[in-house]
């Protein structure tokens, strides 16, 4: 193993898995912030025990998020040391920004948020928790917009001097035109996933309660939760797939490989492409005859891609020509340069990202119907639903990110079609050089096994509160008595 | 002002900023078991910091987040040589993090035993090394004509770059007992304070020798200052924790961190990583650093946001600003594992 794929395992896994957390974070921050709201503006008990029953498995989960974070900060430095050096001048303002405009703001109110309940008048700490929402929602407005840059750079030339990418115009960089719609569609993503989990949980616990006892007093607080988590589910799903479809539109023109690898569309199509829902045979790419699709919609590629159902989508054979022509055949060991990113890995993630959906849809569905007309749900096989359907946009979205960096290999900075051909970078040109073997092995180890300890421990105490469910709280006036027990310690 | 200039002070006010704050946060956890004797006592010292210690932690974030935007030659030979001990201090702060919220979470005595260790053994590490780290940085380190470190890991465990570990370990635990004399009430505070007694002198003696050390070996002449200032800061804590002004004692602290931040700082500049094998290799301000384009942007975005980031900090301590004590600390009603 070399440091080049020893890094690229790191990052991936830590990355990815900050990003399971992350989407929770996101979402259920705001989805509680507008349950407390209901609260102060109704009185009414309900909201207030779920306000307090998603805000702690809301707080397991920033913790861990947090901690996952801190590495993703530091990373770039240790392991892509190259990288850091070539994009710094424009890559780090939007990281820089993340860290004072979101998350200054997400952790210190945070803080007032958890420990205020009784210190704060309600109005104010009803202010807290939504500065905390905002702030997770901004932070992840700037890493996508740093993310974006490498997709697809900006508002940046080439330095030959320095041999660096040197930012223009910061404008460009915040208002990336991949960056305006890969931010709705995470941000839908998020609410995807806490609309899920909100209406998951409920929907388990409304079925236990109304098989205890069909008139059960807190049967109607899950039924809100469970059409709140479904709304929030239609409404999110309608947006992630307006959203992903605009993107694809986008990453056609600006990179076209990936997207014929989402397809595994090895020779270019004669006439409108279809899209494949299943395929066969070696995706590796080096057997293009062995590939076969087998269930496909005509037409619906070139809609995809283009919006045009007739449009011309290239395959990748053709595509790795003008690639090898216009950023180099060869590379300075003198091999030839591979262009198409790995065939099995995109084409599968793609479908993944979009076909786990449907768990949701389905929840979603499955809601709307059941609570009709002030029902409760009692059938055995929706608890179960639900607890499938659960974890399921969490995949998703982690698909969706495997898709879309694996995607733009052999590019760490794929180059812009339409802009400066010189501000991109390979992958292999981003490595640290000062690292060795040793060191990324280390650290790949350690992380790992760390994260999968403090998985369990998240996982568990997840589960463990989520199945005790929305307790009875009782709400104390705020008050400056300093001999008072605190609301909420440690 | 040059940009560059002026964000390499604005870097070493971030490094402040964080090392006030979490120096204090890290000296609460260490002294955690020592001033707690029990449960109560432990969570007593905790939760002083419980609402405040995540944001503290963003300085951090924002120091690393400004240096790779300022001066990504700097972020990228820094962080990709110092790898080891960087990847120590990345394990302790994550181990850190989930410790503090998970603690109180199951009602258990020993759940919460075995992360109360978490939570002490995770402040030890950063502690000691981020006084190695910016000590091996004054020093200077091997490094190449790419800018690449070319050290190894036991290049940077020498006599003075583990002098200056043990510095910053002193400073934060006197920092903490301080810090647990002015928000603690009843025994905790009786113990925090007899703490605070001990460390101050501990904590002035150790980092004189390294300030003057500093100052000898890689100082300019108006260096001295910092040196002075920071060595009256800890002279006022040892005489006011003496006659019980804590409010004082930790001033005087704080004022001894930042201006062991100038201290360094000042010793650096002109340059942010000066090279052992030849300085020309040294990394400067100037070619460290990021286009005067992109310094301009940044510093507008700082100058608008960190005042607003100050004011809500200074809010948050001022809503928490009652002394706790044991009486303050309610019943455990968190939920157990269940017995399968
Ligand atoms: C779409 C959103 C998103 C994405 C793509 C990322 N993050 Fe993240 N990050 C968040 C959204 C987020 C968040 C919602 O704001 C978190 C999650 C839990 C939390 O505490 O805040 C967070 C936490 C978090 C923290 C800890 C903040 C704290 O202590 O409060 C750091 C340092 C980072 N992230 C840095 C990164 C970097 C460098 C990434 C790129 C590789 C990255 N994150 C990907
Ligand atoms: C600002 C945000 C991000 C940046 C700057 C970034 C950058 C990078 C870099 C430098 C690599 C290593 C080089 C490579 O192998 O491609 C990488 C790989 C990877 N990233 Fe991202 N990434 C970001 C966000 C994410 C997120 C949020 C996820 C998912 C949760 C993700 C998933 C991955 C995966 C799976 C890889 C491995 C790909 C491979 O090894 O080929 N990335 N990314
Ligand atoms: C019809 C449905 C969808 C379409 C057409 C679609 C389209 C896309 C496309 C084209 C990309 C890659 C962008 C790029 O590489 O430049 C992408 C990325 C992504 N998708 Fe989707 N998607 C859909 C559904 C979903 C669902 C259901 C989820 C998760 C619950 C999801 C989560 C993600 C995430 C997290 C990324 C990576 C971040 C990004 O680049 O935006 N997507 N999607």
């Amino acid at each position: 193993m070399e440091v080049l794929e020893l890094a690229r395992w790191q990052f991936g896994i830590t990355t990815v898995y900050h990003f399971i957390l992350v989407p929770l974070t996101i979402g259920l921050s705001t989805l509680v912030a507008i349950l407390q709201t209901a609260w102060v503006r109704t009185g009414k008990d309900k909201y207030l025990r779920l306000t307090k029953f998603y805000g702690k498995l809301l707080l397991i989960n920033f913790a861990l998020g947090v901690a996952t974070g801190i590495v993703q900060e530091f990373q770039f430095g240790m392991n892509w040391a190259e990288y850091s050096r070539f994009v710094g001048d424009v890559f780090g303002a939007p990281l820089a920004m993340e860290a004072l405009a979101a998350f200054f703001l997400e952790s210190t109110f945070l803080g007032l948020w958890i420990f205020g309940w009784d210190k704060l008048p309600k109005k104010v700490h009803l202010a807290t928790v939504w500065a905390f929402a905002i702030g997770s929602i901004l932070s992840a407005y700037f890493i996508i917009a740093a993310n974006s840059w490498m997709q697809h750079p900006v508002g940046a030339e080439f330095n030959e001097e320095t041999g660096r990418a040197e930012m223009t115009d910061i404008w460009a960089v915040l208002t990336n035109n991949t960056t305006l719609v890969a931010f709705p569609h995470v941000i839908a993503t998020a609410f995807l996933v806490a609309g899920t989990f909100v209406a998951g949980i409920a929907v388990w616990w409304m079925v236990k309660k109304s098989r205890e006892d069909r008139d059960h007093a807190d049967l109607g607080m899950y039924r809100t939760a469970a059409r709140f988590g479904a709304v929030v589910m239609l409404v999110s799903g309608i947006g992630v797939v307006v959203t992903g479809d605009v993107q694809a539109k986008l990453m056609f023109e600006q990179q076209p490989i990936k997207m014929a690898a989402a397809e595994g569309l090895v020779a270019t199509p004669v006439g409108p492409a279809p899209f494949s829902l299943f395929t066969i045979g070696n995706l590796a790419g080096d057997d293009p005859d062995s590939v076969h699709h087998i269930l496909e919609i005509p037409y619906f590629l070139s809609y995809m891609a283009t919006g045009d159902w007739e449009g011309e989508v290239k395959g990748l054979d053709e595509l790795q020509e003008i690639y090898a022509e216009r950023y180099g055949a060869v590379d300075e060991n003198g091999e030839a340069i591979e262009y198409r990113p790995n065939l099995a890995v995109t084409y599968w993630s793609f479908r993944l990202m979009i076909g786990l959906a449907f768990f949701s849809a389905a929840l979603c569905v499955a809601i709307f119907w059941f609570t009709r007309k002030g029902r409760a749900i009692d059938q055995e096989w929706m608890s179960k639903l639900a607890l499938i359907a659960l974890p399921m946009p969490f995949l998703a979205a982690s698909f969706g990110w495997i898709f879309t960096e694996m995607g733009r290999q052999p590019f760490v900075v794929a180059p812009n079609p339409t802009g400066s051909d010189q501000v991109m970078l390979m992958t292999t040109f981003g490595v640290s050089d000062a690292t060795s073997v040793g060191e990324v092995a280390t650290s790949l180890v350690a992380f790992t096994v760390i994260y999968a300890v403090l998985g369990i421990f998240w996982y568990r105490l997840i589960q463990r509160y989520a199945s005790e469910g929305a307790a009875h709280v009782t709400y104390e006036e705020p008050s400056d008595d300093s001999d008072r027990p605190m609301s909420f310690a440690y | 002002m040059d940009l560059a200039i002026f964000w390499f002070i604005l870097i070493a006010v971030l490094w402040t900023g964080y090392l006030v704050l979490e120096g204090f946060d890290f000296g609460v956890a260490m002294l955690m078991e020592k001033v707690g004797k029990g449960d109560r006592g432990r969570r007593t010292a905790l939760n002083t910091i419980g609402p405040v210690w995540d944001g503290n932690e963003v300085w951090l974030l924002t120091a690393g987040g400004a240096t790779f935007a300022a001066f990504p030659e700097w972020y990228a030979t820094l962080f990709s040589g110092f790898y080891l001990p960087l990847l120590l201090i990345l394990l302790a702060l994550i181990v850190r993090a989930v410790a503090i919220e998970y603690r109180g979470k199951i009602n258990d005595d020993a759940w919460r035993r075995r992360w109360d260790w978490v939570i002490m053994g995770s402040a030890w590490v950063p502690s000691i090394l981020w006084g190695v780290a910016f000590a091996n940085i004054v020093r200077g380190v091997p490094i190449d004509e790419t800018f690449t470190y070319t050290g190894g890991f036991f290049n940077l465990l020498n006599p003075y770059a583990l002098l200056g570990g043990a510095t910053t370990l002193a400073l934060f635990l006197s920092h903490g007992a301080i810090f647990l004399s002015l928000k603690t009430d009843g025994e905790v505070r009786e113990r925090a304070e007899a703490v605070a007694r001990r460390m101050a002198p501990i904590a002035l003696g150790i980092a004189a020798v390294f300030a003057i050390w500093t100052q000898l070996a890689y100082g300019v002449a108006w260096t001295w200052i910092a040196v002075v200032v920071a060595a009256a800061g800890l002279a006022v804590a040892l005489v006011a924790g003496r006659i019980g002004r804590y409010g004082y004692a930790f001033t005087g602290n704080a004022v001894a961190i930042a201006f062991a931040v100038v201290l360094i700082f000042g010793s650096l500049y002109p340059d942010v990583m000066p090279s052992s094998t030849d300085p020309a290799f040294s990394l400067t301000v100037q070619n460290a650093s990021s286009t005067d384009y992109t310094l301009t942007v940044m510093t507008w975005v700082a100058v608008i946001l960190t005042p607003v980031v100050l004011l809500y900090q200074g809010w948050t301590y001022w809503v928490f600003r009652r002394r706790l004590s044991a009486e303050n600390i309610p019943e455990h009603n968190s939920l157990t594992f269940l017995k399968k």
